[in-house]
């Protein structure tokens, strides 16, 4: 078990979102304040994390032939009991998320990281891989947010009850962002943005252009 | 319920709140399936025909199975929690339905869908339009018609986006970084773009 490989790439070379390029549904559309990110990564991180040690520790039981129905069922086991928890301590953030607190049972990282490294691999650095995929998801949601709610609201940190009754932070004056950011288009625009920055960074860390082309499939 | 009220919600599923553009559901293979035109066509058909079935039977299983299940008797437990896991596990037993049938009738399509046949099971857009159905309170007709042109609505984001990426992928240069995914996420924000101009369409 490497934790210091499996954090460096949970965060960067094998990040869910801008590498790997798993659950974007999630990514473009929640991102428009602060506490939305923030809810939807800590939401993911810990779903990710139970649901990846249950199923490495049940993965001699689950039968190959029916096993995505087996993580289904676990995933959304636990989808269930972070949904029921939102609704009765965080109703606003569970207002605002709405639909997608249950989608999370089709996000593509938490199916994708049950197939492709807890089926494989013991508990233990089941459970790290979940913790650090997740806050690499986490990072990329809050940095989405905060450039969209900058950019389109002209706030930061918008969303948290106790700081201007959730309207952030405002830097810019009051209608001078781009209110396009904050609609469905900024959500595709900045993604590309974050994912083109990031083929930039790791192509030129890497220098090679082999690792461009892996990257850019 | 009339005729105007699913003209308005077959409207607002193609055009004003289309999956893709409007409520970011069905990402994924919306990205991954549109390089060719025919594959996002068969792909855009078979998600039409599971969204609409998959409201159909979730509709039912909802509300005999879960809301009030008359098989435990009149003051039967109300089984609402279950809803993500039920239509998920409904969802996927669809999927399968549909694949082997296609195996058999269209081979073809079969083969070129290939990876993503299965992963319509964790489309967001299936288990969205169920859940949505419930949050809005549908009746049995209007699930089904939500579901049918919502999925008319990804048949017709991806038609249109795999024509657009079509002719970009030969023609266009483009700086490396932006090369491949991130160039095809601009191309759909900026058809996302012209959809917002849908949503000044008034419903009645």
């Amino acid at each position: 078990m490497d934790i210091k490989r499996q954090f460096k790439e949970g965060l960067v070379t094998q990040n869910p979102v801008l590498v790997q390029l798993l659950g974007m549904c999630s990514t473009m559309a929640i991102t428009t304040v602060f506490f939305n990110g923030v809810g939807m990564g800590l939401s993911v991180l810990v779903i990710l994390t139970c649901s990846n040690i249950v199923i490495s520790a049940l993965r001699k039981v689950i039968p190959d032939s029916i096993r995505i129905a087996c993580f289904v069922v676990v995933i959304a086991t636990f989808v269930t009991i972070v949904d029921l928890m939102l609704q009765a301590f965080v109703p606003a953030l569970a207002e605002s998320l709405g639909v997608f607190i249950p989608l999370i049972v089709v996000n593509c990282i938490i199916l994708g990281r049950a197939e492709a490294f807890c089926y494989k691999n013991g508990v233990a650095a089941s459970a790290v891989d979940g913790v650090f995929q997740g806050i690499g998801y986490t990072w990329v949601l809050v940095v989405m947010c905060l450039v969209r709610e900058f950019l389109g609201n002209g706030t930061i940190l918008g969303g948290l009850s106790f700081l201007n009754d959730g309207e952030g932070i405002r830097i810019l004056p009051e209608g001078v962002g781009a209110l396009g950011i904050s609609l469905p288009v900024g959500g595709f625009l900045v993604l590309a943005c974050l994912i083109a920055f990031m083929q930039w960074a790791l192509s030129r860390n890497e220098g090679k252009k082999t690792e461009t082309e892996e990257v850019a499939k | 319920m009339d005729l105007t009220s699913l003209f308005s919600i077959a409207l607002g599923a193609i055009l004003i709140n289309n999956f893709i553009f409007a409520q970011f559901l069905g990402c994924c293979p919306f990205l991954g399936v549109s390089k060719k035109v025919d594959t996002a066509i068969g792909m855009g058909l078979a998600v039409t025909f599971v969204m609409g079935l998959a409201s159909a039977v979730c509709w039912v299983v909802n509300e005999y199975l879960l809301v009030n299940p008359a098989i435990f008797g009149e003051e039967g437990p109300n089984l609402a929690f279950m809803q993500t896991i039920a239509f998920i596990l409904v969802i996927a037993a669809l999927v399968q339905f549909v694949e082997m049938f296609l195996k058999k009738s269209v081979p073809s399509l079969y083969q070129a869908l290939g990876i993503y046949l299965p992963l319509i099971t964790t489309n967001c857009a299936v288990l969205g339009v169920v859940l949505l159905n419930v949050q809005n309170d549908y009746n049995f007709i209007e699930s089904v018609v939500y579901g049918v042109t919502g999925g008319l609505g990804f048949l017709l984001a991806i038609f249109l986006f795999a024509s657009v990426r079509e002719r970009l992928d030969a023609t266009m240069e483009c700086p490396k970084s932006f090369e491949g995914f991130p160039i095809a996420l601009v191309t759909a924000g900026l058809l996302a773009l012209s959809f917002m101009g849908f949503s000044g369409l008034s419903v009645f």
